[in-house]
């Protein structure tokens, strides 16, 4: 078996007194999906924003084998690491066309065109709106462009901050098919999703966050038949 | 009387009292050469400036490049009118202050609306206006200035030099510092610290900020205009050149190299200024020959290494060495403040109708419903993005209805601001904790009763105050204990928890004596226990006759706690009852498990 | 007033009003992409004025020393800040780009100046020896705290003008110069006459606005410098250095400044200190723009041209009085028409 993807170990942020991840190792293998459950502010997004190089933080990242820690953010990016955060965070002001190139910043030009190529083949929508602006875009759209954008810097790993915060049913069963899609082409997949029941079912393996610890690891069917996890992440509270 | 010696005998009013001893015998010393004398004068004079700056930047988050036309204000005034009408300095004192108010207030009025740096960049353009047209106009001399200022005069005893002004300077300088350090530790002072913390918070709670600021910036304009007034009266003469942007310039950096948020560190920073300016006029012209001019730039340097090497400011350095400040004496006996008396159980107390929230076409919340009645816990629940804490926004007024109608205790309150609705008694706390870290537990607390007490600026600076600051602080002490805080209360808020800070904010929340507290997201990033800990004050609070409304996540936790549920999805009300009847709502629990991808 | 005083008078304030909208364009650019309100703006138009005028008499201007000052400072600032993760490629590329860059531009200069180069050329000398500055001072200054808060990177930022005024001095001394226009040509029009020099100032700011419009709409990079102003994480997210976005603004606002000084210099005599006024009144477009729209700004530039213009024609003495109360009004109509903008970061 070869090495993890992406290898975190003993990972520990902290900001302000807030939102704090304390000590988390994970793993991704290579073109598998693994899913970070757990509640609201239990330090999902912070990992992710952390392994991203956006917050700093102690512990060790490798990626691809390549000890991450002290690279910036964009040099992550070249080696192939994309984030599509919680808030999408895309160029409003400007047309999807422009966003996606923009998402491909580092690649080169002809590489470009055909990325570009690529995603509107995935997001035929986006093609249709290629001179539309971004921030005129549905909440659906908006997703699916952000996820576009980060498809064109080629990634090696995808990470996802609750792909499907806000959007209609419908939508988010398009958004998790995608997603799918996208491990078939070999896109190693981060996803953190409240829709555990959704994400666990996409999933090849899961870990269970709560206040800034990972208390639960394992496959994700295995998870998803866990009844504690059963209990307080897919049901009702006491059912 | 007694209180002020007791205060006095704390160790670190002590060391200030006793190095204001020491200060007062230097120029007695017939050692001390004049120069020394002079320039403790002039130290003196800056640090009347910056003190306001300090309050201004680094109490209040503002930030002035026009301090020093304040003192120009102050200067001219005086000069003006000793010179050409023969009016006694001590009356133009009065006449100083109020030209400077009237300025302030005016300039104050239009930029503290908007956001921190339009404040800074109006003072810039404004101030050179003033400096051009101090340096044009005929009556105040032009470029050449007014002379013959008399010097001021004490029982006909005239201060005409270094050592005798040297007292009246410091007795300003003295006087500043004490109204200052009594302002910062009112309730005033309270909101003008909150205004750091960002704007929402302090209006959540009945701040008036954008007048908060006025005042802070007034206050700060006035200190400068004394020194003005002083200056005048110790060189006998004025020109344009000491109150230019260059020295408006110099008082912000006495302030940055000072720190923030002490009223000693403005003395310590004008002092490492000033001698550092005495400094670079002695050795650099030695080091780097005559002709250049490098003081400008030496302190350009420095200005920019201080601010990123240590923000804060070189006064911590000092700060170490000092003992601690002793714990504020809570008065337990202190009469209780009034209790607004609570609705009739059952009544109700909050009621949406209709309302709906659109950004830019996108509706975020859609034809909402809910009320709360007086006596019960109302969770608004959903999945992430559902609206609920847009609809929690809608109600304390934070954000404004597109369409509905918000009614409170059987008024109409939408379209009305945060601080009104407050005012009729409802509180909330944040789902991103909003307390001032480094401000006590018992601080930040009292912020919450800003709108029980009454004490402005001037009762504060002069300790009018006691009395109500006494039972505001004796509320904020109980209610801590209420909520269980007790053994924290002294700490400084930014070594808590999370969970006790979620506390905090409902002690603060208590401390407002609502009718009604809004939660946003209390339980999130709570361990078991502490949300076992939460829970169990809530129903405490409930069974004290409180209403409550929260937003929650977590429907584990709502469903022991409360009476009634409202769910929402994609903006709508989908489902609302008692927790029985939402667990077993078949659309509730397809919006919770999600589409079956 | 007569017409063709009218005609002066507007004449007059449309060509300040050009150089005003130059650096009015620069401070949105650099407060967009950096949110650095870059009161330094001005001291780079005072170098390039003073630069150009040095270089029609032939000698070395000051600025040359200037710059080999701040190459330094830049290279062992980044030394300073980034020692933990040095490695040779980057100390390398640190090097040639903050040491050697200057040698040769020094160097060139010391060989060019003598020859007395025709102004065309002396100008783009002049922009050649200012444009590293702009990014060396923002490795200097404003990288290592780049996250601080706006209010924060202001003052930083007028300690920068404190020490680049004071640089001029030492540099320039307090004498003031005039360069040589870029063309003797007038051109008469109606009542009117046009000189090469008034000319050279509408081409030169057309052009630069077309060339900067161009920029960031066509290729990919200027879009990303877009991008960043847009959204800052956004643009990280995608691999935009937001390090290279700043050098590339500081860099761009360096080269506008020093063009109007350039435009300035044989119009008006410019002394070490002249430049923090002139940047002042781009200051005063630039937040009628909101400190976010260049159309608005450029407008606004013109205007606060024109008023500064009948200003000095009705009350000489007070034209800087009245150019500089113009910012009242403003903040009154902005703060009215935006109400809160608070809770920044």
């Amino acid at each position: 078996m070869s090495a993890p993807l992406l290898d975190v170990r003993d990972l520990k942020v902290a900001y302000g007194k807030v939102e704090a991840v304390n000590g988390v190792s994970l793993n991704v293998p290579r073109g598998e999906i693994v899913t970070v459950i757990g509640a609201n502010g239990a330090g999902k997004t912070t990992l992710l924003n952390a392994v991203m190089g956006i917050l700093p933080s102690s512990g060790s990242i490798a990626f691809n084998g390549v000890a991450s820690e002290r690279r910036p953010v964009e040099q992550r990016v070249a080696d192939g690491l994309c984030l599509v955060p919680e808030r999408r965070e895309l160029f409003t002001t400007m047309p999807v066309e422009d966003n996606l190139l923009l998402g491909g910043f580092l690649r080169k030009p002809a590489d470009r065109a055909a990325r570009l190529e690529d995603v509107f083949a995935r997001f035929p929508r986006l093609k249709e709106r290629r001179q539309q602006i971004a921030g005129t875009l549905s909440g659906g759209e908006r997703q699916m462009l952000a996820m576009g954008r980060a498809l064109m810097s080629a990634p090696r790993l995808l990470m996802l901050d609750e792909p499907s915060l806000g959007l209609a049913p419908r939508i988010v069963a398009d958004i998790f098919s995608i997603i799918v899609a996208l491990r078939e082409a070999g896109v190693s997949i981060l996803l953190i999703e409240q829709n555990a029941r959704a994400a666990l079912r996409v999933a090849d393996h899961a870990y269970v966050m709560e206040l800034g610890v990972v208390t639960m690891s394992g496959k994700a069917s295995d998870l998803a038949a866990d009844p504690k996890v059963v209990e307080t992440y897919l049901g009702l509270g006491g059912h | 009387m007694a209180d002020l010696l007791k205060n006095m005998m704390n160790p670190r009013s002590m060391i200030f009292w006793l190095a204001a001893v020491a200060l007062a015998v230097v120029p007695l010393i017939p050692a001390v050469p004049v120069y020394w004398v002079t320039l403790l004068d002039n130290i003196g004079l800056a640090a009347l400036v910056v003190i306001g700056l300090v309050l201004l930047t680094g109490v209040g988050g503002m930030t002035s490049f026009g301090q020093a036309t304040f003192c120009g204000f102050g200067a001219y005034a005086t000069a003006l009118l000793t010179t050409q009408y023969g009016v006694s300095p001590w009356l133009t004192l009065f006449v100083a202050l109020a030209v400077t108010l009237a300025v302030a207030l005016a300039l104050g009025f239009i930029t503290v609306r908007l956001s921190g740096h339009y404040l800074p960049l109006g003072t810039i353009a404004w101030g050179i206006a003033i400096y051009y047209l101090f340096g044009k106009l005929e009556i105040l001399g032009r470029n050449d200035g007014i002379t013959g200022i008399p010097p001021l005069s004490v029982a006909g005893y005239q201060l005409s030099d270094s050592r005798s002004v040297f007292y009246v300077i410091w007795a300003f300088v003295l006087a500043a510092c004490v109204a200052t350090s009594n302002l910062l530790d009112s309730r005033m002072g309270r909101a003008i610290r909150a205004l750091r913390g960002g704007t929402r918070a302090a209006e959540a709670f009945g701040v008036d900020t954008a007048r908060v600021k006025l005042i802070v910036f007034v206050y700060a304009a006035l200190l400068a205009s004394v020194s003005g007034w002083l200056y005048a009266h110790v060189q006998r003469a004025v020109t344009p050149t000491p109150f230019g942007i260059n020295a408006s310039i110099e008082y912000l950096f006495m302030a940055v190299a000072g720190g923030t948020g002490h009223v000693v560190a403005a003395i310590f920073g004008s002092t490492l200024v000033i001698l550092l300016k005495e400094a670079l006029q002695r050795i650099l012209p030695v080091l780097l020959g005559h002709t250049a001019n490098w003081e400008p730039v030496v302190f350009g340097a420095v200005l920019v290494l201080i601010l990123q090497k240590w923000p804060g400011g070189l006064w911590m350095f000092v700060e170490r060495l000092l003992p601690q400040s002793l714990a504020p004496k809570i008065t337990a006996d202190a009469a209780p403040l009034p209790v607004r008396s609570l609705p009739a159980r059952g009544s109700n107390l909050l009621s949406l109708e209709r309302v709906r929230k659109a950004f830019q076409g996108l509706v975020a919340v859609n034809d909402v419903d809910l009320s709360v009645r007086s006596g019960d816990i109302v969770a608004l629940i959903g999945p992430n993005g559902a609206g609920k804490s847009t609809t929690f926004n809608l109600a304390s007024g934070l954000l404004p209805l597109t369409a509905g109608t918000v009614s409170f205790d059987g008024v109409r309150i939408d379209g009305e601001a945060p601080r009104r609705i407050a005012a009729r008694g409802m509180a909330r706390t944040f789902q991103h904790v909003k307390v001032l870290p480094d401000m006590s537990v018992l601080d930040n607390v009292a912020l919450g009763a800003h709108l029980r007490g009454k004490a402005g600026v001037l009762s504060a600076t002069f300790r009018l105050d006691r009395a109500e600051e006494a039972r505001i602080m004796a509320d904020a002490a109980r209610q801590i204990e209420r909520v269980g805080l007790k053994d924290q209360m002294l700490l400084q808020a930014g070594s808590l928890a999370l969970g006790q800070l979620r506390i905090l904010e409902i002690a603060r929340a208590l401390c407002l004596d609502p009718q009604l507290l809004l939660l946003d997201e209390p339980a999130a990033g709570l361990r078991h226990f502490e949300k076992q800990q939460l829970a169990r004050l809530l129903s405490q609070l409930r069974d004290e006759g409180m209403s409550i409304l929260l937003v929650e996540h977590d429907m584990g936790f709502v469903m022991g706690l409360t009476d009634h549920i409202v769910v929402l999805d994609f903006g709508m009300r989908i489902a609302a009852g008692s927790p029985e009847e939402i667990r077993a709502n078949p659309a509730v629990i397809e919006a919770y498990l999600g589409a079956s991808a | 007033m007569d017409a063709t005083i009218l005609l002066f008078l507007i004449q007059d304030g449309i060509t300040n009003g050009a150089i005003y909208a130059l650096l009015g364009i620069a401070l949105v650019l650099v407060f967009t992409v950096t949110r650095v309100i870059f009161v330094p703006q001005g001291e780079f138009v005072a170098y390039g004025a003073l630069t150009l005028a040095m270089l029609d008499t032939g000698k070395v201007p000051g600025t040359v020393g200037l710059l080999l000052v701040f190459g330094v400072c830049a290279f062992l600032s980044q030394l300073w800040n980034g020692w933990r993760d040095i490695d040779l490629a980057r100390l390398g590329r640190d090097a040639a780009f903050n040491l050697l860059l200057p040698a040769a531009i020094a160097a060139m200069t010391f060989w060019l100046a003598p020859m007395k180069l025709p102004p065309w050329a002396s100008v783009a000398l002049t922009l050649v020896i200012i444009a590293p500055m702009g990014p060396y001072l923002y490795a200097i200054a404003f990288r290592p705290i780049a996250e601080a808060s706006v209010l924060t990177l202001f003052i930083v930022s007028i300690g920068v003008h404190l020490a680049m005024t004071g640089l001029g001095l030492v540099f320039f001394g307090a004498e003031g110069f005039r360069a040589r226009p870029l063309t003797d040509v007038t051109v008469p029009a109606g009542p009117l006459v046009f000189t090469g020099q008034t000319l050279s100032v509408y081409a030169v700011t057309l052009v630069s606005m077309l060339a900067l419009s161009f920029f960031f709409h066509k290729p990919l990079f200027g879009k990303a410098l877009r991008a960043t102003a847009v959204n800052r994480l956004g643009a990280r997210l995608v691999g935009i250095s937001a390090s290279l976005s700043g050098s590339i603004a500081f860099g761009l606002a360096a080269i506008l400044g020093a063009l109007s000084g350039a435009l300035i210099a044989p119009i008006a005599t410019v002394f070490y200190d002249s430049g923090f006024i002139i940047g002042l009144k781009g200051f005063i477009a630039a937040i009628i723009g909101s400190l976010a729209s260049y159309p608005l700004t450029a407008l606004a530039a013109i205007g606060v041209g024109l008023v500064e213009s009948f200003a000095s024609f009705h009350a000489s003495y007070l034209k800087e009085v009245i150019v500089f109360t113009l910012i009242i009004p403003v903040l009154i109509w902005l703060s009215f028409a935006h109400g809160h903008t608070d809770e920044e970061d």
